[in-house]
């Protein structure tokens, strides 16, 4: 399985993500530049976390407009995993590829910390590795990760399985404790934790693993086998 | 500046308008008189202005700077460089400097600090190094008025924006609190970097023909004489200087660090040198990097990238506008350079080249505005020899330590834990970013930060220390002291350390009490590294930290990194299991003067400082590193402010243990600060091989507990409290007092 990695300007957990796939998964993977508009020969797109374009106006809303975010929406259209992790998520709202949006945290303040998070549905194909119900900790590092959406997107995100992971203490105001979604047809994840982060036990958790192993195991098993449910 | 910029040299001459840029009189005749032959005109008198400022030149501390002790085989460049470098083996080298904001950050905290980290980051990317971490020493007045705690939220947030959007992690630092800072808070950053050997660079402009490119964000009016600023001493007036400060874009920096990295890494024959635009901006870059090879240089000022109309040759030369490096690069590689430039939307743009002879040209509107031997500029400002005088302050101090009587210890260590000092800072470092770069093993809140070198089985362990109210009472020995408890940290953390950089933050060189507290301090620190074989590899001087006449305490941070052979060895302060050993290594006296405790009870810090020993920290430290690579220990933390039953408590939180001590000490001098002290756990397994391996150097204290309980049993009275409680408060009172 191929994962390709696009790259903004600013972004700066690009390298992070090729060695989490590379070197504690095996996996290959290419760095891509965000002028590319061919993501053919890759299985999934993963966008990474950063300062995309310094993210001076809303984050992700400049990035949005990159020309390999068109190639994104055909991934993602075609049914094939896109994944966005914490400025990837923003850039995924922004685009549209899922709904919602990320605000500035409600205490205005950037957090870096361990977050306890609840995998609140592990089937889909980003965390069928993970047990049933199962607590996790992920690093958190974001100033603008308070999810946001209205009463009906909710409704709709509840009723369809859509929350993947919960925090269990909510650091940034986000509704419902949201910390990852997944869009409806179940191949697109966003969320702000860093698995990324987690991969090894040197650098105090391996709970991200989970996310990437599913990632492998669903597309073993034959991709798009696993729509979300 | 329009206006000024007009004045004829005669004019410059006769109403003294030099002095108005930091030159004095003295040094305006030796410029007309023996470097020029002549009357300069105004773009000359502000290139002098600023490269032979303290900030550029290092005219009043170079005399001390020389007694600093730089030997050692595995330095591969010491101080003249961008930054140090040391050989840590397999080919590789660390790289590491640390830089003062102190003047900007006070007159405006958010962008003086954002771009103090700035400015630093492309000192270690200019070496060729690739910037792993972070860590920052702040010291502030006493939180507990709004002006101090806007200053503190600002220069934390201006730290956070600018490394969290460049994407270097900020592992740690520290920070203090006395009233001495409040209007002159001290903001001294530093970044580490990792090189191989073939990739180091140097700042230098060689060969005839050989062309500059400027590259990075356009010139505009910003920080125009920073340099000149920065090394003037405040007044009241000081809103007048707004214009000093400069603005920060980390992302600007982050496309610029990492197109240098690519030519550095993939076209290193064509590259010559390459060095940041600092201080005094375009003209220090351009004269150090001529001056250092030995060559004259032409600058077309026509063709450098500005963003503002109309600039002068001044103000284009003067300027420090940020996100800016000068490259010389072989003759007719310009279009290979540029493309890698254009590839991240930068501009790159020849601007002059290496000529023959040893002139430093200015072009502009097709008028030579400055010819300049370029030696006069780079190196040959006056050196200074300041009186020294001993300050009254060390005469007039009481010679006994201060006793505290103490009614109830566990009352006070709640008060203690309280104190902003030592209260956790945790709430200020989780708005950094450290783990980016999934290299950190130890975040921010142990005794040093530590990231692993990948593809290795080593880390690189990175603190930084001082503490003034010790230097405020005994300037040499609280220089040794900086530096013993920056070592402490390093070893308590697993390592050997390596090397030290320093910000020597001062006040007035030119009054000799406060020239006698630098050249002291400087003394200890000298005597103290070549003792523990760390030399100093870099640095800076902030002087004039003075408001209204009022110096800071002495404050020389320094900054230490050491090696960690194996991860293995990586050790924090937390204790472990319940169960585990509990020890003090090294003596504990009624060591008071200069306390926290003295400074909570009596409001001061005051008398002699006490005593220490650096053999004996050395013999301390060489044992606990031992200890620790023969794996004998669960957890070491350096025993600092706030004394012994701060040290316990902090190592009591991190793993949510109790403990049950007992100890032949007065409970009071649990809260002594003595030096050459750390808190060792050990699993029982290894309790006879420890103390085996340390002998009379330790005393054996008690076991941590799975009980919610510190309980420590003294010679008369106990301290006794949840460790829920102690956490709460010390947890609490920073984000309270910052609300």
């Amino acid at each position: 399985m191929k994962f390709a990695i696009p790259v903004f300007p600013g972004s700066n957990c690009d390298y992070d993500l090729l060695n989490a796939l590379r070197d504690c998964l095996h996996t290959p993977a290419d760095l891509v530049p965000a002028t590319t508009t061919d993501l053919s020969g890759y299985d999934a797109v993963i966008l990474p976390g950063g300062f995309s374009y310094g993210d001076y106006l809303r984050s992700g809303a400049i990035a949005r407009f990159a020309p390999v975010m068109t190639a994104v929406k055909a991934f993602a259209n075609a049914g094939k995993p896109v994944m966005g992790i914490c400025n990837g998520f923003q850039i995924l709202t922004e685009a549209g590829l899922l709904p919602g949006a990320l605000q500035a945290n409600e205490s205005s303040k950037f957090i870096c910390q361990v977050s306890p998070l609840h995998v609140s549905n592990t089937q889909t194909r980003f965390t069928t590795a993970y047990a049933r119900h199962q607590d996790i900790k992920l690093p958190i590092a974001h100033g603008e990760g308070n999810y946001y959406c209205d009463d009906a997107t909710l409704a709709e995100l509840k009723a369809h399985n859509q929350i993947v992971f919960e925090y269990v203490d909510n650091p940034n105001g986000s509704v419902a404790n949201i910390a990852g979604i997944v869009n409806r047809r179940g191949n697109v994840l966003g969320m702000m934790p860093h698995p990324e982060r987690a991969v090894e036990t040197i650098l105090g958790s391996v709970d991200g693993l989970g996310i990437f192993d599913s990632l492998l195991m669903n597309h073993v098993q034959g991709d798009a086998h696993v729509e979300n449910r | 500046m329009l206006k000024t910029a007009k004045l004829t040299p005669e004019a410059i001459r006769d109403t003294q308008a030099y002095l108005q840029l930091g030159l004095t009189t003295d040094e305006y005749h030796l410029i007309c008189e023996q470097v020029l032959h002549r009357l300069p005109n105004y773009t000359e008198v502000g290139l002098f202005s600023g490269m032979w400022s303290e900030h550029c030149s290092y005219k009043n501390s170079k005399p001390v700077l020389k007694k600093f002790w730089t030997q050692g085989d595995h330095v591969l460049a010491g101080p003249g460089e961008g930054a140090g470098i040391i050989d840590i083996g397999d080919g590789q080298a660390v790289v590491f400097k640390a830089e003062s904001h102190n003047h900007p950050s006070a007159v405006e905290p958010y962008e003086g600090a954002a771009t103090g980290v700035g400015g630093i980051i492309r000192d270690i990317f200019s070496m060729g190094a690739k910037p792993v971490a972070l860590l920052d020493s702040l010291r502030f007045g006493e939180p507990t008025d709004s002006a101090t705690t806007y200053v503190i939220s600002q220069v934390v947030a201006g730290i956070g924006g600018y490394g969290n959007c460049i994407g270097i992690p900020t592992i740690g630092g520290d920070m203090a609190f006395d009233a001495c800072y409040q209007k002159n808070p001290l903001v001294n950053a530093m970044c580490v970097g990792l090189l191989n050997h073939a990739d180091m660079q140097k700042g230098q402009a060689t060969g005839v023909g050989n062309q500059i490119i400027y590259v990075g964000a356009k010139t505009g009016r910003d920080g125009i004489n920073g340099a000149s600023f920065a090394s003037a001493e405040f007044n009241d007036a000081k809103e007048t200087q707004r214009s000093a400060v400069q603005v920060g874009d980390p992302f600007m920096e982050k496309l610029l660090m990492d197109a240098c990295l690519e030519v550095i890494h993939e076209h290193r024959n064509s590259l010559v040198g390459i060095q940041d635009m600092g201080a005094a901006g375009l003209v220090s870059s351009s004269a150090e990097m001529a001056s250092k090879a030995g060559s004259g240089l032409k600058l077309n000022l026509d063709l450098v990238p500005q963003r503002e109309t109309d600039m002068t040759a001044f103000e284009l030369m003067l300027s420090e506008s940020q996100e800016r490096m000068l490259l010389c690069i072989k003759q007719g590689s310009a279009a290979e350079i540029r493309e890698v430039f254009d590839k991240y939307g930068l501009d790159a743009v020849v601007i002059g080249e290496v000529v023959p002879g040893h002139q430093y040209q200015l072009v502009h509107h097709g008028v030579i505005e400055a010819d300049v031997p370029v030696d006069a500029l780079a190196t040959q400002a006056p050196v200074y020899q300041r009186e020294k005088r001993r300050p009254q302050r060390l005469d007039q101090q009481s010679a006994t330590q201060f006793v505290p009587v103490i009614p109830d210890v566990t009352a006070t260590l709640k008060q203690l834990l309280q104190q902003p000092t030592i209260a956790s800072k945790q709430s200020l470092f989780e708005t950094y970013d450290s783990q980016v770069q999934t290299n950190t093993v130890v975040r921010p809140g142990s005794d040093a930060g530590v990231i692993r070198i990948r593809q290795t089985d080593k880390a690189l362990a990175m603190t930084t220390d001082v503490n003034g109210r010790y230097l405020h009472l005994n300037p040499r020995v609280g220089g040794e002291m900086a530096v013993a408890e920056a070592a402490r940290n390093i070893v308590a953390s697993g390592g050997l350390p390596l090397g030290i950089t320093d910000c020597l933050n001062f006040g007035n060189p030119e009054k000799p009490e406060q020239f006698y507290d630098l050249d002291e301090a400087a003394q200890g620190i000298s005597r103290a590294c070549q003792l523990f074989n760390t030399p100093v590899i870099s640095g800076n001087v902030s002087l004039n930290n003075e408001s209204n006449g009022e110096p800071i305490y002495p404050t020389p941070m320094i900054g230490m990194v050491g090696l960690i052979k194996h991860l293995r060895d990586v050790t924090t302060q937390d204790f472990k299991r319940a169960g585990d050993k509990v020890y003090v290594v090294g003596a504990t006296h009624a060591d008071f003067n200069g306390s926290e405790c003295q400074k909570m009870l009596t409001g001061q810090v005051s008398g002699n400082l006490f005593d220490f020993d650096l053999a004996t920290e050395h013999h301390h430290q060489k044992l606990v590193l031992e200890a620790i690579q023969a794996g004998l220990v669960a957890s070491a933390h350096d025993v600092s402010e706030g004394g012994l039953i701060t040290t316990i408590a902090e190592s009591c939180f991190g793993g949510d243990l109790g403990v049950t001590l007992t100890s032949q000490l007065p409970a009071v001098q649990f809260f002594a600060e003595t030096q050459s002290r750390f808190v060792v756990s050990v699993a029982p397994e290894h309790q006879a091989a420890f103390e085996a391996l340390m002998q009379e150097t330790v005393t054996y204290l008690g076991i941590t507990t799975a009980e919610d309980r510190l309980w420590v049993k003294t010679a008369d009275q106990a301290f006794d409290l949840p460790v829920s409680e102690a956490k709460k408060l010390w947890e609490g009172a920073l984000p309270c007092l910052l609300k």
